[in-house]
């Protein structure tokens, strides 16, 4: 086409990156994959939390496949654990016993895969709570908050499976109850679990069902919903916090290649290592001390995994309300079980459109917002989190009453009362703190930093000496205005004070000069009494 | 000093918590807002001509990418880079050491726990998996560590600022897009022909039905009776823990055996398991039976249904003082002398109680199954 064509690349690898180009066009669309601007802020590593946990849940949980057998055929066990030889049990919780005594490392994986699942929920939630409260839901990123919040039911549902997984006496139990809440459902409670179940209580098929759901259709559906937030984040573009030079038309941060991409392998090395010392380190679901699962018999104080204890919670505190209509009975269980969370987290899904609708906001948001500045918002979570730990704490409310003595009934009710008198509370504080907060920064906009000199005036009075932030106007009052972002409330914060010198045995570099005189030049203006310059000249 | 209101960017300041005079802008030079490159753009001699951090520029200007601060984080060549290198390379020789030692554990260290209890001494086998998770922990945390330090210390510190483009489309596409879609809508005539409409919407109806009918079909089962019936039968055998019948003197006054039906797998049924109790003689003295069920009781035995009435977990802690059942599931508690009704927690209902007598052979037997339903309600359950 023309003379001035590009030499061919000198080295293999330019000849083969060429070559790849020549067929797929691809160059344009990777550099600017490489050229995407990240904003560097440490809350931002939560959702990339909760995706490494994926990732390793993903690898061991492959590894427990090739061993496990989902069959709840009785057999009788003959491995190595010694107390359980000759008892009789499931195939499954056999091979669970297997995985744990008698293939090598089989512990290690079993093990990593529980705390990686309790790590993999919990990220997601901490990540949830985090968007919440900065407003990072806000349009245009609604869509991408409901599949977080599909993210975090179907999460729970996977760990609710994979706990039955075992067979042991525990997950048995828990078996019970699921099936018991799917019989209190009305009209077609037992229909459906009777379909679930192939019949009544226990059944012979649901592990294998609970196996399949587990492995194969509810990873595939998480994984389909996590690239398509993955794609969401890159359409969008991340969110930031407001700051100098940040506006709501560009991103700040840094470029994905190398340091972004570099950055974010070493965190998923770590956060795998951390899971992979825990996995080994510290028990987890110890099955062989339960026991295979016997309908007759339950262990004291069984606790479910974390993420389902508000669950238990609200299930423990619900009073015993029976209803008949028409002769025809909805039992106590169908509400802190189905109703309770069905409306939680439909609220928790729709939140973003609710807001606002009663804010009247259709603007774009790329900018976050700090929780001081909404206190509504705020308060709002503040009271959503009293009502979750409550229900949360009340899920293990036999464990407190036993290690404090404090009568079962006693917990129950303060329980009951705490649901609905502690949200409320919760809300008042977190809103008088936000702006509590928000006049802090205020005031120190107007009147500048607190520098701890305190000085006497002639005629007696003593007064602290005030750091301007800014320029000031005749009065001495600051003339920055507040922009959402974080105000320097230390002297350090806006480098008063230096920085301790790095070197472990002896420094290794040279302690910064205690003034700039570039600096002074500008900044040195004597302060009066109240911390306003003497003269202000410029 | 930069302040979080100020609109341009201090190029000395991009890093927050920057300390006077260590901050200079050097590296790359800031390039104002150079508009994206349009039209041809240079040509392939011109493209050729250019050093590689020209055309680094170039494509971040193409991608709406302008590095306002760019400066290593340590000078090179001193000892603050010396001593990051040395780190880094002392992670990476971590993660060599920790994987060597990973499977030199796994294949060498002894791993099968002795539960015979014939071994002396402590058993090294315990510590298999700790050390495994150890060195893999260690070896993987290495890894991460090493390479974050690289990225902290050794790459250089940019602030890059990249412009936003989203909302709307430009008005031209929205509505060629509109009317392209719109025109190709009419050409199908599924607005005019209302029949063609109506009966593909039907077809969609019953195409959904295809996908439902074979997984509901095939998982469907009737529950039938099943779930107001269990096993026990009249005059069968209350058999304990053991496969044994039991008989009233077997049972000291508050003491508590779990039986079952003397059918296949009758210890392992879900349905079947009944808790037989020997109340206290002052407990039989004040005992009251629900309405109808007087003659359930024999003497001071009475049996009652282990399966909780709320969700179904066995309930199994039995206070013989106060004759209180408690669930460990829900913490339900029932109390015995009064029929077994539910006296707090979230259960309604009182425990299904077994009707009892002893028969000639002196063993006890159930008169009948249970009279309702046991276990966690339902919706055609009617009382
Ligand atoms: C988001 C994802 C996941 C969560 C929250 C999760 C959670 C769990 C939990 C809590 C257990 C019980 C572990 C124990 O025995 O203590 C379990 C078991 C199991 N999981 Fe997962 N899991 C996930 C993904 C996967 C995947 C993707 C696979 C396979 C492809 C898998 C395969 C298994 C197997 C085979 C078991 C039974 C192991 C045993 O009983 O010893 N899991 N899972
Ligand atoms: S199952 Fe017994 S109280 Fe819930």
């Amino acid at each position: 086409m023309s003379t001035s064509a590009p030499a061919r690349p000198a080295t293999p690898i330019g000849r083969a990156a060429s070559g790849a180009d020549e067929r797929l066009t691809i160059a344009g669309p990777l550099r600017r994959t490489l050229n995407k601007v990240f904003p560097d802020h440490w809350s931002f590593l939560l959702g990339e939390i909760a995706l490494y946990t994926f990732v390793i849940l993903l690898l061991t949980g492959t590894y427990l496949t090739f061993f496990f057998d989902a069959s709840m055929e009785e057999v009788v066990y003959d491995g190595s654990y010694d107390p359980l030889r000759g008892v009789e049990m499931s195939k499954a919780y056999a091979t669970s016993l297997d995985i744990s005594f008698d293939v090598r490392g089989g512990l290690l994986m079993r093990q990593i895969h529980h705390w990686a699942a309790l790590l993999f929920v919990a990220a997601i939630v901490v990540h949830l709570m985090r968007t919440f409260f900065t407003g990072a839901f806000r349009k245009p990123r609604e869509a991408n908050w409901m599949i977080g919040v599909a993210l975090l039911v179907l999460g729970i549902l996977e760990g609710v499976f994979g706990y039955s997984l075992p067979d042991d006496l525990l997950s048995g139990t828990g078996l019970r109850i699921i099936n018991a809440i799917i019989m209190s459902i009305p009209v077609i409670g037992t229909w459906t679990a009777f379909a679930i179940f192939g019949g009544e209580f226990p059944g012979e098929v649901i592990i294998a069902r609970f196996y399949i759901l587990h492995v194969l259709l509810i990873p595939g559906i998480l994984l389909a919903l996590i690239s398509a937030h993955l794609l969401l984040i890159v359409k969008n573009k991340h969110t930031q916090f407001p700051g100098p030079g940040r506006t709501e038309d560009n991103v700040v941060g840094k470029r994905f290649f190398p340091v972004f991409a570099v950055k974010s392998g070493g965190f998923f090395m770590v956060v795998f290592g951390l899971t992979a010392a825990l996995g080994g380190l510290v028990q987890i679901n110890p099955i062989w001390l339960y026991g295979p699962y016997n309908p007759g018999l339950v262990s004291a104080g069984s606790q479910p995994d974390w993420y389902v204890g508000f669950l238990d919670g609200s299930t423990r505190l619900f009073p015993p309300w029976d209803l008949y209509i028409f002769g025809y009975n909805i039992p106590p269980l169908f509400w802190p079980t189905i109703v309770m969370p069905g409306i939680l987290f439909t609220l928790l899904a729709l939140y973003p459109i609710i807001e606002a609708k009663l804010t009247k906001d259709t603007a774009h948001h790329n900018l976050l917002q700090r929780p001081r500045d909404v206190p509504v918002r705020t308060a709002i979570g503040a009271m959503a989190l009293a009502f979750y730990t409550v229900l949360w704490i009340s899920g293990g409310n036999d464990l407190i009453a036993d290690k404090f003595n404090i009568s079962l009934n006693a917990m129950t009710w303060v329980g009951r009362i705490g649901l609905i008198v502690l949200p409320p509370i919760a809300y008042w504080v977190a809103y008088r703190l936000c702006l509590g907060l928000q006049q802090h920064d205020r005031q120190v906009l107007e009147h500048g930093v607190e520098t701890g000199i305190i000085r006497r005036l002639p005629h007696g009075e003593f007064i602290e000496v005030h750091q301007p932030l800014g320029p000031v106007d005749a009065h001495g009052h600051g003339s920055l205005q507040y922009g959402g972002a974080p105000v320097p409330k230390r002297m350090n914060h806006i480098g008063g004070l230096g920085r301790a010198v790095k070197g472990f045995f002896t420094p290794i570099e040279d302690a910064a000069p205690r003034h700039d005189p570039a600096l002074d030049e500008e900044r040195q203006v004597e302060l009066t009494g109240s911390g306003r310059p003497k003269d202000t000249e410029a | 000093m930069s302040t979080p209101a100020s609109e341009e960017f201090p190029a000395g300041d991009a890093r927050s918590g920057a300390h006077p005079g260590e901050a200079q802008p050097g590296g790359a030079q800031p390039m104002a807002g150079s508009p994206p490159v349009a039209g041809p753009g240079p040509s392939h001699a011109e493209l050729a001509a250019m050093s590689r951090e020209e055309l680094v520029t170039l494509g971040g200007e193409m991608d709406g990418v302008r590095v306002v601060y760019a400066e290593p984080p340590v000078p090179p060549g001193s000892r603050l880079e010396k001593r990051a290198v040395r780190q880094v390379a002392a992670s990476f020789l971590g993660v060599t050491l920790s994987v060597v030692a990973f499977v030199v554990l796994f294949v060498a260290w002894p791993w099968q726990l002795d539960y015979s209890g014939q071994g002396e001494g402590f058993d090294y086998a315990a510590l298999y998996t700790p050390l495994l998770g150890l060195t893999l922990g260690s070896a993987l945390t290495f890894l991460g560590v090493g390479v974050v330090l690289w990225a902290k210390k050794l790459m250089t510190y940019e602030v890059v600022v990249q412009d936003r483009h989203e909302g709307a489309s430009p008005q031209i596409e929205r509505q060629t897009t509109a009317a392209t879609m719109l025109s190709g809508l009419n050409d199908t005539g599924i607005g005019r022909h209302t029949l063609v409409r109506r009966t593909l919407l039907l077809a969609s109806a019953a195409l959904g039905l295809l996908a439902v009918v074979p997984l509901v079909g095939g998982l469907i089962k009737k529950p039938g009776d099943q779930l107001f019936r269990t096993p026990w039968e009249p005059g069968m055998r209350l058999l304990g823990l053991d496969g044994v019948p039991v008989r009233p003197l077997d049972m000291r006054p508050g003491s508590l055996q779990t039986v079952f039906p003397p059918v296949e797998a009758g210890n392992r049924s879900a349905d079947a398991v009944t808790m037989l109790i020997r109340l206290l003689p002052d407990q039989a003295q004040r005992y009251r039976p629900r309405e109808g069920q007087e003659g359930y009781r024999w003497n001071d035995f009475v049996a009652f249904s282990k399966i909780c009435t709320h969700a179904g977990c066995p309930v199994s802690l039995y206070e013989q003082e106060t004759g209180l059942i408690l669930c460990p599931c829900h913490q339900s508690q029932f109390d015995v002398t009064d029929g077994a009704k539910s006296i707090f927690g979230p259960a309604t209902r009182s425990l299904p109680q077994l009707p009892l007598d002893v028969d000639n052979d002196g063993y006890f037997v159930a008169t009948s199954d249970f009279t309702e339903p046991i276990g966690p309600a339902f919706w055609e359950r009617s009382s």
